[in-house]
C-alpha cells in the first residue's frame, strides 16, 4: 500500500514538473528518496534478468546506448537511464516514470551508466548481475582524485557484481592479478589484436615512449576487435570471426562496440542470436554529442565530446582533419573539471596543416595558448559560445565542420545549433 | 654556430600525471623562439644519468609513481645537489618537488626520505588541497596556477618561497608559502601549466641555463598575447 502511494505521487509530481516546464528529474527522485528509502532496491530487485552496470572513465554513454539496442534486438525489454541523469534521483524519476501504478517494473533488465564513484554505492546496495567495466583513465582528478583509487572504485563494483564481470584486458589496472583477485563472477574480456594496440596508448604510455604490450589475457572468455577499415570492423570471440560495417565513427566507438558486444554474449549465454546482433550492431548510431552529426547549409557539423587527455587523444587520431574547418570549445565548469592542465597531455599537431578557425568557452584562451605551444594557428579566438558558433558557420559555409567540446560546451551549442537544424530532444 | 641547450626531464616514465609537459614543451620552445637548439634528454629509474645537463624538469605523480622512483631518486640525490650548487636551473613540481625536501611523512607514520635539496619537510594530510591558485614574488609577480596535493610542506627557517599566496592554500594552508627557491632551483604545487600562463618564470629558468652555459642570453621578443588573455580569465575564475 505504502509503496503504491508513493509511486502515484511521485508520478504526479514528475508530471507536474515537466507541465512547469523544468526537465522534470530531479523533484520526484527527490521526493521519493526521502519517502520510501528502499523504492529502488526494491524496484529493480523485480527484473528477472537483475541489473547491468557500466562505468568506467570513457565511453560510458556510447558503450551503454550499444548495449540497450544490441540487447532489446535480442528481444528482451530494457530500462536504462537517460545520459546524464547517473545519480540515485535520476534513477529514481526514471523508474518512477516506468513502474505502473501497483509498483511493477514491466522489465527483463536495466542497463545503468554509472559514474565511478557513484557505481560502487549503487553496487554495494543493489548487487548488479553483470558489470562492464571499461577503462581507468585520467579524467577530472580535481573530482576523483588519483587513477589509482579510481581503480580500486571499480574493483569495488566489480566485487559487488554477482554473475559476470566484462573487463578492457588493454588496460593494465584492470587486466591486473591484484585487480581480477577476490572477484566471485565471472571474469570476461575484450580488447584490440596487437596490431591495432598502437591506436590506443594508455596514460601511462602516453610519455614513456613504450610501445604497447598486449598484457596476458587473464579471463575466462575474450572478444576482440581484430582489424578495422574505415568503419568496418572484424570482431572476433571463440571461434567466431564476424565483419560488421557500422554507423559508428572514431575507433574509441569501435572498441566500445567490442565491448557492448562481449557484454551481450555474457548476458545472453547460449540463447544468443548472432543474426539479431550483428543486424543491430550495424544499425546503432552515435550517442548525443559523441560524433553526432547536423547538416547545417548542406554541410555536415560534426559535435565531439571531450572530457579528458585520452578521450581527446583518441578523437584526434579518429577524425582525418584535412579539408575541414575546426572549432575547439573548452569550459571549466564543474562537469567540465576545473583545472586546465589536461591539455596540455594532448598532441595537436595533427591540426598543424589546416589551423583551427574558432577558439571558443570559458577557457579559450588557455586552449588558444596550448595551440600555440604545438605550433598550430588559431584564426578566431571567441569565448562567448553564442557568437563562437555563428562566426564559425558563417566564415566556413561550403566546408564541413568539427567542433571539439567539453560538457558543459556542448550542451550550449547544441542549443544554439538547434536554431539551424533539427536534433535529437535530450531530457 | 647554433647553441644548444641540454633539456632534462627526470622520470617523466613515472611523473607525468598532472600536464607536466607542458612544462618541457614551454621550456623546448621558448628556447627554439629565442634562437637556441634543444636537445631533449629523458632519465627514468636505472638509466645513467646524462653528463653535461643545461636544464632540469620534474613532475608530479601517482603515489604508486613515487613509490617507484624514490630508491633510484636516492641514489641520484648527490648529483642533483651538486648540480644545483654548480647553479643549473630545474623546476620541479607537486611529488618531485616533496621528494626534493628532506622527507615525506604519510598519513599511517611512514617516512619516505627525499634528497634534501630543499630543507623542507612534507606530512600527509586528509584536506586536499585543489583549486586555481595565485600567488606573488618579488622576482616573478603574480604566479597563477593550479594545485592539487594533501601533503603539506613547511620550510625549514631561512628558506625562500616561491611565491606568497593570496588566494588558495599553496604549501600548507596555513602559512601563506608556496613552493621554495634554492639557488635555480624552483619547486612548487602548481602543477602542469605553471610555464604555459607564466612565461615570466619560463624565461628566468632559460636565461639561468643560457647564461651559465654561454655567458650571456640573446632573447627575442615572444608573443604572450594568449597568455596574457589566460592569466586574466583564471584570476576570475571560481577556486
Amino acid at each position: 500500500m505504502r509503496q503504491q502511494i508513493v509511486t502515484v505521487v511521485g508520478k504526479a509530481i514528475r508530471k507536474a514538473s515537466r507541465l512547469r516546464g523544468g526537465g522534470g528529474s530531479a523533484l520526484p527522485g527527490l521526493f521519493i528518496e526521502r519517502l520510501d528509502p528502499h523504492f529502488m532496491k526494491r524496484t529493480l530487485a523485480q527484473l528477472s534478468r537483475g541489473v547491468v552496470i557500466v562505468t568506467g572513465t570513457n565511453g560510458k554513454t556510447t558503450t551503454t546506448k550499444i548495449v540497450v539496442e544490441l540487447l532489446r534486438a535480442q528481444g528482451l525489454s530494457v530500462f536504462t537511464n537517460p545520459t546524464g541523469s547517473n545519480f540515485t534521483r535520476g534513477i529514481v524519476a526514471a523508474l518512477v516514470e516506468s513502474v505502473d501504478y501497483s509498483g511493477k517494473l514491466p522489465y527483463d533488465i536495466a542497463v545503468l551508466e554509472l559514474d565511478e564513484a557513484y557505481a560502487v554505492k549503487f553496487a554495494e546496495s543493489v548487487q548488479p548481475s553483470y558489470s562492464l567495466l571499461l577503462n581507468v583513465m585520467r579524467d577530472q582528478l580535481d573530482r576523483f582524485g588519483e587513477i589509482d583509487s579510481t581503480a580500486s572504485l571499480l574493483q569495488r563494483v566489480a566485487k559487488a557484481t554477482t554473475q559476470g564481470v566484462v573487463i578492457n584486458r588493454d588496460d593494465p589496472r584492470l587486466n591486473s592479478k591484484s585487480f581480477t583477485s577476490g572477484i566471485d563472477a565471472d571474469v570476461w574480456s575484450y580488447g584490440t589484436s596487437p596490431e591495432l594496440a598502437k591506436f590506443f596508448p594508455s596514460d601511462d604510455q602516453m610519455r614513456s615512449g613504450h610501445q604497447a604490450v598486449a598484457p596476458e589475457i587473464t579471463s575466462k572468455d575474450d572478444t576482440r576487435l581484430q582489424a578495422f577499415q574505415g568503419s568496418t570492423a572484424s570482431i572476433c570471440y571463440g571461434s567466431r570471426s564476424v565483419q560488421v560495417e557500422l554507423k559508428l565513427k572514431g575507433i574509441y566507438n569501435i572498441l566500445n562496440a567490442t565491448a557492448a558486444v562481449a557484454l551481450t554474449r555474457r548476458i545472453m549465454g547460449p540463447e544468443l542470436d548472432e543474426t539479431k546482433l550483428l543486424s543491430a550492431l550495424s544499425d546503432v548510431t552515435p550517442a548525443f554529442g559523441r560524433g553526432e552529426d547536423v547538416i547545417i547549409d548542406g554541410q555536415i557539423v560534426e559535435l565531439v565530446l571531450v572530457k579528458n587527455p585520452s578521450g581527446f587523444r583518441l578523437s584526434l587520431r579518429s577524425f582525418d582533419p584535412n579539408g575541414v574547418a575546426t572549432m575547439i570549445a573548452i569550459n571549466d565548469n564543474y562537469a567540465d573539471g576545473r583545472d586546465m592542465s589536461w591539455l596540455w597531455d594532448v598532441e595537436f599537431d595533427s591540426l598543424r596543416r589546416e589551423g583551427v578557425a574558432v577558439v571558443a568557452g570559458i577557457r579559450a584562451y588557455d586552449m588558444a595558448l596550448r595551440l600555440q605551444y604545438d605550433e598550430v594557428d588559431v584564426v578566431n579566438v571567441c569565448p562567448n559560445l553564442t557568437e563562437a558558433i555563428e562566426k564559425f558557420i558563417d566564415t566556413n559555409r561550403n566546408r564541413p565542420k568539427r567542433i571539439y567540446c567539453t560538457y558543459t560546451a556542448m550542451l550550449a551549442l547544441r542549443k544554439q545549433l538547434a536554431k539551424h537544424a533539427t536534433m535529437e530532444k535530450v531530457l | 654556430m647554433s647553441q644548444t641547450i641540454r633539456l632534462l626531464q627526470l622520470y617523466p616514465r613515472d611523473m607525468n600525471i598532472y600536464g607536466d609537459w607542458g612544462n618541457t614543451l614551454v621550456l623546448k620552445r621558448r628556447l627554439e623562439w629565442h634562437g637556441y637548439d634543444v636537445e631533449l634528454l629523458s632519465y627514468n629509474s636505472g638509466d645513467n644519468f646524462p653528463d653535461d645537463v643545461d636544464l632540469i624538469v620534474g613532475g608530479g605523480g601517482q603515489d604508486s609513481g613515487q613509490g617507484t622512483i624514490q630508491a633510484d631518486l636516492l641514489k641520484i640525490g648527490s648529483k642533483l645537489k651538486a648540480l644545483a650548487d654548480d647553479d643549473v636551473p630545474m623546476l620541479m613540481i607537486c611529488g618531485l618537488y616533496q621528494l626534493f625536501g628532506r622527507f615525506f611523512k604519510t598519513r599511517d607514520g611512514q617516512m619516505i626520505e627525499g634528497i634534501g635539496l630543499f630543507d623542507l619537510e612534507t606530512h600527509g594530510g586528509n584536506t586536499r588541497m585543489i583549486g586555481n591558485i595565485l600567488t606573488k614574488s618579488e622576482l616573478f609577480g603574480e604566479i597563477i596556477g593550479y594545485e592539487n596535493h594533501s601533503g603539506a610542506t613547511y620550510l625549514a627557517k631561512g628558506v625562500e618561497p616561491f611565491g606568497h599566496v593570496y588566494r588558495g592554500a599553496g604549501n600548507n594552508g596555513k602559512d601563506a608559502t608556496e613552493g621554495a627557491i634554492y639557488r635555480h632551483v624552483i619547486g612548487t604545487y602548481l602543477h602542469g601549466s605553471l610555464l604555459p600562463k607564466n612565461p615570466l618564470v619560463a624565461d628566468w629558468l632559460i636565461e639561468q641555463a643560457v647564461t651559465r652555459k654561454f655567458g650571456n642570453f640573446n632573447s627575442s621578443v615572444i608573443e604572450d598575447h594568449f597568455a596574457r588573455e589566460a592569466r586574466e580569465v583564471a584570476t576570475h575564475r571560481p577556486r
